[in-house]
């Protein structure tokens, strides 16, 4: 096989790998803008995974079959903005530590779908989930075609996030609000923001992203459901956020570089690389690790009050 | 923030406020007009922040009326408060660094909030219309971390004024300024009086007198005096404001000055962005003596301290102490070397904050055989250690088991002084140790490092108040951009010369010494 073929197969499938952690980490990104880390991220794509891919499910037979994904995909952003209501709740409005909700909110969502699936649905089942719709004209373009237009819509749409993320950030009122609830709060109150309702938003979007992330790994990635569906993905997206420096473009930049980690070790199982397999699979956590520990501590930009509650009332 | 007809009165009446276990205000009754300055003075904790934060709307009063233009009102948040057409210079910026000028004031200007669209350009605008109005320079684009102190306080003056304030609240606007830097303030104020209304807060006296029309005096969350400023004197407000005579003691001279005891050589240390913010800083402190060290903050006193602390490579240089080079020597060694430390931060490196009075004492020699015998504390040394450093430094606690945390500012330097001292150190460096602490803990503070001066020992203390410099020192340098611009004897000091040697310029009294630097206003423009 040509080095070239390799790359573009490393390349192709890397693509699709880093659809759910570019999605989940957008939306961790105006969490932690905001000043809150979610880390319960990971519950939430549990959940989103399994109701995308319990609506289809459920309507294979029925009239509404047609709709079956795209009420799928919808009941994954519902849960998702649901279950960051609740962690803003207990973070925000409660000023609960943000390290052991978000722990808390990662048991209670990976093992709430869990035990749903079991109860409802029980053993592996597939679902049809949504076909690759290779873009006209542009999916015929040689090698970057392949990479990047014959995707599914799920795909095209993360990849139009970034931009989006990044305008919405930077360009627009919600954005600086945004940025300034999680770099100084008590700044943004003195110029009539409000602190909890832009942090209960934030979360809301964040939330709805991570259940999205999770469907598509349901609906598009796996084209089934099972408990170890997520496998801790939530996590790395949390960490991206980092190593992207809370900015969109670093997170793409983030999620590619781990993405084809990923595929890099698949690939090499498949070309037969006598190489011991538990360490190919080690190899893009431990890219990230070492990312994150070599990573420039660049404070000035990112949001300084993550992690604290808003006190107003608290004195300095 | 049009709409209704400017201010012209607030009138506040006996508004309460409790926090858990504290009243901070107490049926505080004030009244402001248009074109009239009223100075709100009062030690730390008499309640003129809390008071400020109830005008704007932070927080609620648990009792009494405000009312505008004779109309009663009831703000829930900072932003009723500018609809209404007041607005507050926090005494700690309320800037988001990583934002730039104009984004900092388009977050208050609702006005450019359309969807998914925000009309920055339009807040760069506003910021040179006024900037231009009220003369008061500011460049829209620049990020706030960019900016210096003084810069940063212009800004916060030209947002306020740019969200349609014109009852303008200052808590202690001078704090972080040059001298020149508050007589620019002031006069700038002065000028704007006249179409405004302004709440000037401060425990600087002299300030008061030459701005403010009336002055009120808070102490205890109540207020004691209302009076016109032009019949009293400082002195008189003074003693009001505490409750008792101040008389700041003096460094009478004379005293023995010993031989040389620390020297620094060419001490060069880096900041923490990385730049060199000590470039070769030579100084020399004497047994015996108090070495004032004056400058505007900012310009290397606070990594001075961390080096000589231990708490900061440095990058070249010596700093020799009795015959030993500290230079990258770990804080414990430089500890037994017979260095004293008080530092900047009070809270966070002079104390452990959840810890008791008594475990605080004894931070830097839990390990003596004094307070520790096989590995385990001796209570009852650290116990009656305690109880004789608390009644030695007066200092005020329910108990000695007290988290020292929960204690006043002037209460927690004592704790902070009480353990440097009584550990007999051979030299002490102090810096800002009276930043924020009312006028009797000073009084004691400034007491006992003229005491500790008597015994031999040699002090270096880092302020930025000239006062306390001028009045503590025998010898006075100047630092600038992280070198010593001139050491001279605290008796040829005066605070105009300070300032100008502060402010990085060349010494009048002696032309041709010292090579001036670039004046600092230069790099402004």
């Amino acid at each position: 096989m040509s080095a070239e073929l390799m790359i573009y197969n490393v390349l192709c499938l890397a693509v699709p790998f880093s659809v759910a952690l570019l999605l989940a980490a957008l939306g961790e990104n105006f969490n932690q803008r905001a000043g809150v880390f979610n880390l319960g991220c990971d519950g939430i794509m549990c959940m989103g995974a399994f109701l995308g891919f319990m609506v289809p499910f459920t309507l294979k037979a029925s009239p509404w079959a047609a709709y079956g994904n795209l009420l799928g995909i919808g009941a994954a952003l519902a849960v998702g903005a649901a279950m960051g209501v609740v962690f803003a709740l207990v973070t925000v409005t409660f000023r609960a530590s943000q390290g052991i909700a978000g722990i808390g909110l990662q048991m209670l969502g990976w093992g709430l779908a869990g035990t749903l699936f079991r109860h409802f649905v029980g053993g592996v089942t597939g679902v049809e989930g949504m076909a690759a719709i290779a873009i006209p004209g542009l999916s015929k373009i040689p090698f970057l075609g392949g990479v990047l237009f014959n995707h599914n819509a799920l795909t095209y749409t993360a990849l139009l996030l970034v931009p989006a993320c990044w305008f919405l950030l930077y360009k627009t009122p919600w954005g600086l609000k945004v940025r300034a609830v999680g770099t100084h709060p008590r700044a943004a109150d003195t110029m009539g923001i409000h602190v909890d309702r832009i942090r209960y938003q934030a979360l809301m979007l964040g939330g709805a992203m991570a259940g999205l992330a999770g469907a598509y790994l349901s609906l598009c990635q796996a084209k089934m459901f099972s408990d170890d569906l997520v496998a801790g993905r939530g996590f790395i997206a949390v960490a991206l956020v980092y190593f992207g420096r809370w900015s969109p473009l670093g997170i793409l930049g983030g999620a590619l570089l781990f993405s084809i980690a990923q595929s890099f070790q698949l690939s090499m199982q498949v070309w037969g690389i006598k190489f011991p397999y538990e360490f190919a699979v080690m190899l893009p956590y431990v890219l990230v690790i070492v990312v994150l520990a070599l990573a420039r501590k660049a404070r000035q930009l990112g949001p300084t009050d993550l992690g604290k509650p808003y006190n107003r009332e608290m004195r300095f | 923030m049009t709409a209704l007809e400017p201010i012209s009165e607030l009138k506040l009446e006996g508004i309460t406020k409790r926090f858990p276990g504290v009243l901070a205000c107490d049926g505080i009754s004030l009244q402001v007009r248009r074109g009239e300055v009223l100075a709100l003075v009062g030690e730390n904790g008499a309640g003129k922040t809390t008071l400020m934060n109830i005008i704007m709307g932070l927080y609620r009063p648990d009792s009494g009326t405000i009312h505008v233009n004779g109309e009663e009102v009831h703000f829930h948040s900072p932003g009723d408060a500018y609809a209404r057409g007041i607005g507050m210079v926090h005494q700690h910026f309320m800037l988001v660094p990583n934002m730039t000028v104009a984004e900092n004031l388009a977050l208050g200007l609702k006005e450019l909030h359309h969807f998914m669209n925000l009309d920055i350009k339009g807040a760069a605008k506003r910021i040179r219309e006024v900037s231009e109005r009220y003369e008061l320079p500011v460049n829209p684009d620049a990020y706030i971390w960019q900016l210096s102190v003084g810069e940063q306080q212009r800004v916060e003056l030209v947002k306020t004024l740019c969200l349609g304030a014109r009852l303008l609240i200052l808590d202690e606007p001078t704090s972080a300024l040059t001298p020149q830097e508050t007589d620019d303030l002031i006069v700038r104020l002065q000028r704007m009086a006249s179409e405004l209304a302004i709440i000037f807060i401060s425990h600087k006296l002299n300030e008061v007198k030459a701005l403010s029309d009336r002055v009120s005096i808070l102490r205890h969350g109540a207020v004691v005096f209302n009076g016109q400023t032009a019949n009293h004197e400082p002195s008189e407000l003074a003693a009001l404001m505490t409750g008792h005579d101040v008389v700041l003691p003096r460094n009478e001279g004379s005293g023995v000055q010993g031989e040389a005891l620390l020297s620094v050589q060419n001490l060069c240390v880096r900041g923490d962005r990385g730049n060199l913010v000590l470039d070769g800083l030579n100084l020399e402190l004497r047994a015996g003596e108090v070495l004032g060290m004056a400058g505007v903050s900012g310009n290397g006193q606070r990594e001075f301290a961390d080096a000589l602390a231990g708490l900061r490579p440095v990058e070249s240089g010596q700093i020799l102490f009795g015959g030993k080079d500290l230079a990258n020597c770990t804080p414990r060694e430089i500890i037994h070397a017979g260095m004293g430390y008080v530092p900047e931060d009070r809270q966070t490196e002079g104390i452990v904050p959840s810890f008791s009075v008594k475990d605080n004492l004894i931070l830097k020699d839990f390990a003596e055989p004094r307070f520790s015998k096989m590995a385990f504390l001796r209570k009852k040394e650290i116990d009656s250690n305690a109880e004789a450093l608390k009644e030695r430094f007066d200092i005020r606690c329910p108990s000695t088991s007290t988290a020292t945390g929960s204690l006043s500012g002037g209460n927690i330097q004592k704790v902070i002084l009480a353990r440097e001292i009584s550990r007999g150190p051979k030299a002490l460096v102090a810096v800002y140790p009276t930043r924020g602490i009312d006028m009797g803990a000073q009084e004691f503070i400034h007491e006992q490092l003229l005491a500790r001066r008597r015994e031999g020992i040699g002090i270096l203390l880092i302020s930025e108040e000239l006062e306390e410099v001028m009045n503590l020192s025998d010898r006075i340098a100047v630092i600038y951009k992280g070198k010593i611009l001139k050491v001279l004897p605290a008796v040829e000091a005066t605070r105009e010369r300070l300032g100008i040697l502060m402010a990085g310029l060349a010494d009048p009294d002696t032309p041709g010494d010292a090579q001036a630097e670039v004046p600092a206003g230069a790099a402004h423009e």
